[in-house]
């Protein structure tokens, strides 16, 4: 490592701890400010949100056709903005393609709809293999493709933050928007994941 | 940088990803109390105080020893990219971060030089033939090694604009280009040696030629 003391590398723990103490002793930390950002990571940025939108344009044709052509737009309507979602692209799947996110460089994505990137996502074997074996690993992972339907594989290298459009799985049709979005997972948003197919119909479940 | 050990796209000998499809309700966000502290100081160096930006950032952990690198988890890999660029920016010390931390602190291997943009003369349309520069670039660069030298076709070009990569990775003040996405064959990427699909990957106009 590149080190030049005799000592050993200090915990990753202490060394956060202690980046957060250095910058606070040079008063550089404004008071409460890790605390919003921290809360904004894990409350704000949710799946939950990237499932509402693709429920929306399930049900409202104008709203798709929106989301189709400026995905930026489209989620700012429900208020899905800032940070590592400037400029935000939905990819459709069809019968016959299913889209797929990776970052191979480090691990970008669109916190604001997807949330925080989950740890398979930033994995080694993730970001190594999914562009080169994608129906290899979607299949390792649960998603057994047939042949027909193509892997495409986006890879986040630059500013564009995707997230996937997945198809309306068939028997949901008098489902309401918000059963819809129970459907729609993270990893459905990613693109690993189809949303399941109810068992169940709604009116059972009410 | 380019060849670096985190431009892990293609390469070979990693296995399975430990997750299966839906098994996870990804709560809580982080597993251990100190992981929020990347991204959270990494904005306060980022937006709060302006001191780098994001950019930086990502070629700061590009920076890291190889080894260091891949036996570090990923917020400990932010910790140790933020915590390298405060030093550099001569905000706080290395000195101090050991005294604190009560141990070695290894930061990223030193900054090189950027390079400046070099965006088509005309824009790439929708459709168009491109090939990937065949190049090899030693700074900060947001095009995969994979790529290098590769034809694709445009499907897609931002609205948006940004500072190129290379030059503010650097620290260095740049113009904004827009980004192309562009579509490549894995068969023209690896060959047989890969599953048969697609790859797109958004690069900046500076790295690509018309075909």
């Amino acid at each position: 490592m590149n080190d030049h003391s005799n000592t050993a590398r200090a915990t990753a723990s202490n060394r956060a701890v202690a980046l957060k103490n250095a910058l606070k002793e040079r008063e550089l930390v404004p008071e409460g400010y890790i605390e919003k950002f921290t809360e904004i990571m894990e409350n704000d940025f949710d799946p939950a949100n990237g499932a509402r939108v693709v429920a929306r344009a399930w049900v409202d044709p104008q709203y798709r056709q929106l989301l189709l052509s400026d995905g930026t737009a489209a989620c700012a309507q429900f208020g899905y903005t800032g940070v590592q979602g400037e400029y935000i692209i939905a990819l459709e799947n069809t019968p016959t393609l299913q889209n797929v996110i990776v970052c191979t460089l480090c691990s970008c994505t669109a916190w604001p709809v997807l949330g925080l990137p989950p740890d398979w996502y930033k994995s080694f074997e993730y970001r190594a293999r999914v562009v080169r074996e994608s129906r290899t690993v979607l299949r390792e992972m649960g998603l057994d493709l047939p042949d027909e339907v193509e892997i495409r594989v986006w890879d986040t290298s630059a500013e564009t933050r995707y997230m996937v459009l997945p198809m309306r799985p068939s028997g949901t049709e008098d489902w309401t928007e918000a059963q819809l979005a129970t459907l729609v997972t993270k990893d459905v948003l990613i693109g690993i994941a189809r949303p399941q197919s109810p068992t169940l119909s709604p009116r059972g479940n009410q | 940088m380019m060849d670096g050990i985190h431009d892990l796209g293609g390469v070979q000998g990693f296995g399975r990803v430990q997750h299966s499809a839906n098994s996870q309700s990804y709560k809580p966000v982080f597993h251990e109390d100190w992981e929020h502290l990347g991204y959270s100081l990494l904005f306060l160096g980022a937006g709060e105080l302006g001191l780098f930006n994001v950019d930086e950032l990502r070629h700061a952990i590009e920076r890291m020893e190889p080894r260091q690198y891949l036996t570090s988890s990923y917020y400990d890999r932010i910790i140790v990219g933020v915590a390298s660029l405060f030093v550099e920016k001569g905000a706080i010390t290395r000195q101090r971060l050991e005294e604190l931390a009560a141990g070695a602190y290894p930061l990223a291997l030193p900054l090189g030089t950027g390079r400046a943009a070099r965006p088509p003369a005309t824009p790439f349309q929708i459709g168009e033939r491109v090939r990937v520069c065949d190049e090899h670039v030693d700074g900060h660069v947001r095009m995969p090694g994979y790529v290098r030298g590769k034809y694709g076709t445009v499907v897609h070009r931002t609205t948006h604009e940004w500072p190129f990569p290379d030059t503010v990775g650097h620290g260095l003040p740049s113009g904004s280009e827009p980004t192309y996405h562009v579509l490549f064959t894995t068969q023209e990427l690896w060959g047989d040696a890969a599953d048969a699909g697609t790859v797109v990957v958004d690069l900046f106009g500076s790295y690509l030629l018309k075909a």
